[in-house]
């Protein structure tokens, strides 16, 4: 039987919940290597959605498709570690400064050139800029239908997909053939955790760049085994037309960025002793704001 | 001319409150511009949907009915959206930030080739100069977000690639009937014309929509928890407090993260924005995120361990202590002293 062929979109973004003083540059766009770096955890949903497939339908592939810095090729090698067959690492200077637009038009232009794929995952966002758009963005550009908000497949097979959606005050279930892009929500299942044995099997999965920088020569063992080779490519390899990318591709401009000073309001503060609560719920009630 | 446009969320043909509130700032805009206020309105059957819009200041109204467009759908709404904005030219386009508006507005940006910026929290008419080409640009859409991270508030601009597109949460923009008898036109879209059999392969086989239970946009008195509150039990004492002064519960995206309450009583720019008689933080350390939806509340307690909080520098009162210990004070000396 033939099986699917899955596509997973996952980013390295910033650790959001550690932001330091460093995480803006001046020209307002993100410092990323002021902060650690993490796998979006919402792609990690979209990660566990992909592997769950690939374990009813059989003969299924799953690649792990992601965009930026060298490092990133951590992204797919996590990826690897959990049951990923295989991963691309678009990465190239050119793609600096990009919005979502810019984003999605390099993505989808990598997808073309992966060519066979079934159904596309991604995260509904990332915690970077919480945007949610270049998932649909994508689906766009590849005409291709989009699902997103993806909570739980419902069924399963080589021809369709039945998928619930979480809404914000409800939920829907719709069914659709391939190809297909689906985001997922943070409610869907948690990804699994990574397996030892892909552990041990990918622990030297590489970026060429990544065997340039190292002190190790893992090049014999590449030759040997071929799949430890994770390919980079730049805007030349996936074709793309480099005045729709980085700055010159985005149409959204940083005009400005201001750190907010917060002016001290006239402000009272109380302890947590008796007289003290009791003196501020007297006065709340004298003034009506409460009772 | 080159106007201003709402996409109209219709539930149940009831206009969504995130899209009037659009129509309030988006008539404000077209004002400003000396343009006209457009609605995209897209349904099965839309009979008197004018009688919901025209008081809200709009001009113009496309409508697209069709049978089969009764429950919203990505690609054939998409499709409608994108043709009736390359049609009509508009300078702005404007969407709500809910599940079918950051559903749709991406497809359409890109479809179109131009810019969107997600959850504005402030959209003003501003100019532009740029020194590399000497160019300046006139009348241009400040779409105004909280950006990554700390205390930082980003200004986007789309200088080159019109329409400049943008969502904006619900409760950020305030609804304002404009004049109850203004009159606008209505323009009939051909949707059989647009529509293609291909934009209906994904089937919607059942939906189950609640109508929202949680009130936290009306409440007068909202007891709000980050953090900080630090357990699901101790929230709890939030829920007492809160029923107490006849309020309601809402949350930091932190404390929705940490699972101590649900994402619909989240507060803040990916969440609700507030304006109670009285803010009651608890645990709230007050990123710029989070005070973009409660910081226009008339009165502000914030209840924290830590002096140097953010939030204490915007609020009216600071406790310093924490929840586990004052709540239960808190609800005491009200029941003692309320008349």
């Amino acid at each position: 039987m033939k099986g699917l062929n899955i596509i997973v979109l996952a980013k390295q973004v910033p650790d959001t919940r550690n932001v330091g003083k460093d995480a803006m540059k001046a020209d307002g766009t993100v410092n990323r290597s002021a902060l650690p770096a993490i796998f979006n955890p919402e792609d990690l949903n979209a990660l566990e959605m992909a592997l769950s497939v690939k374990d009813k339908i059989k003969n299924s592939t799953v690649t792990i498709l992601t965009m930026g810095p060298g490092r990133a090729a951590e992204i797919i090698r996590e990826g690897l570690y959990r049951g990923a067959d295989n991963g691309f690492l678009i990465t190239d200077r050119k793609f600096a400064g990009s919005d979502t637009l810019a984003t999605s038009y390099a993505i989808s232009q990598a997808i073309k050139k992966i060519a066979a794929y079934d159904i596309i995952f991604a995260g509904r966002q990332a915690i970077d800029g919480d945007t949610a758009q270049v998932g649909p963005q994508v689906a766009e550009k590849l005409c291709i239908p989009q699902v997103t908000y993806a909570e739980n497949i419902n069924a399963i097979t080589a021809k369709d997909i039945t998928i619930k959606r979480r809404l914000e005050r409800g939920i829907e279930i719709v069914k659709s053939t391939y190809p297909l892009l689906v985001t997922v929500h943070s409610s869907a299942p948690e990804c699994r955790s990574r397996n030892a044995k892909y552990v041990m099997k990918y622990k030297h999965a590489h970026t060429e760049t990544e065997l340039q920088e190292s002190a190790e020569d893992y090049l014999k063992l590449q030759v040997e085994r071929p799949y430890l080779r994770i390919a980079e490519w730049s805007v030349q390899d996936i074709q793309a037309d480099v005045e729709l990318l980085g700055l010159s591709g985005s149409p959204t401009k940083v005009k400005d960025v201001i750190n907010v000073v917060l002016q001290s309001k006239d402000s009272k503060t109380y302890t947590t002793s008796d007289t003290d609560i009791e003196s501020l719920m007297k006065e709340l009630i004298d003034n009506h704001t409460i009772g | 001319m080159k106007n201003v446009f709402i996409y109209t969320e219709i539930e149940d043909g009831l206009v969504a409150d995130v899209s009037l509130e659009l129509f309030s700032k988006g008539k404000k805009l077209a004002q400003q511009l000396g343009v006209k206020l457009g609605a995209i309105a897209i349904g099965a059957e839309l009979k008197d949907i004018e009688k919901q819009l025209f008081p809200y200041g709009v001009d113009i109204i496309y409508k697209a009915e069709d049978s089969r467009l009764e429950i919203y759908q990505n690609m054939p709404y998409s499709a409608l959206v994108s043709q009736i904005i390359q049609e009509n030219q508009p300078q702005i386009v404007l969407f709500g930030a809910s599940s079918i508006g950051r559903d749709l507005a991406p497809r359409i940006a890109s479809a179109l080739k131009c810019g969107l910026t997600a959850d504005c929290t402030s959209l003003e008419i501003g100019d532009h100069y740029v020194k590399k080409t000497e160019t300046n640009y006139t009348n241009l859409l400040y779409q105004i977000r909280p950006a990554f991270g700390g205390n930082i508030i980003a200004t986007i601009i789309n200088p080159d690639m019109h329409p400049q597109m943008a969502t904006v949460r619900e409760g950020v923009m305030k609804k304002e009937i404009f004049d109850i008898n203004h009159q606008g036109e209505i323009v009939h879209i051909d949707s059989a014309n647009i529509l293609k059999d291909e934009h209906f392969v994904v089937e919607i086989i059942e939906r189950h929509i609640e109508k929202s239970k949680i009130n936290i946009k009306g409440a007068p008195i909202v007891v709000s928890g980050g953090y900080g509150v630090g357990s699901y039990e101790n929230f709890q004492l939030l829920y007492e407090l809160a029923e107490v002064l006849g309020g309601e519960v809402g949350g930091s995206r932190a404390a929705v993260d940490a699972g101590f309450i649900e994402h619909e009583r989240q507060i803040g720019q990916t969440g609700v924005t507030v304006r109670p008689k009285l803010y009651i933080a608890c645990g709230i350390s007050g990123a710029v995120q989070h005070r973009a939806g409660m910081e226009e509340s008339a009165m502000i307690i914030s209840i924290n361990t830590d002096a140097n909080a953010p939030i204490n520098k915007i609020a009216d009162y600071t406790i310093l202590g924490d929840v586990a210990t004052l709540i239960p004070k808190m609800i005491k000396y009200y029941k003692k002293n309320a008349k």
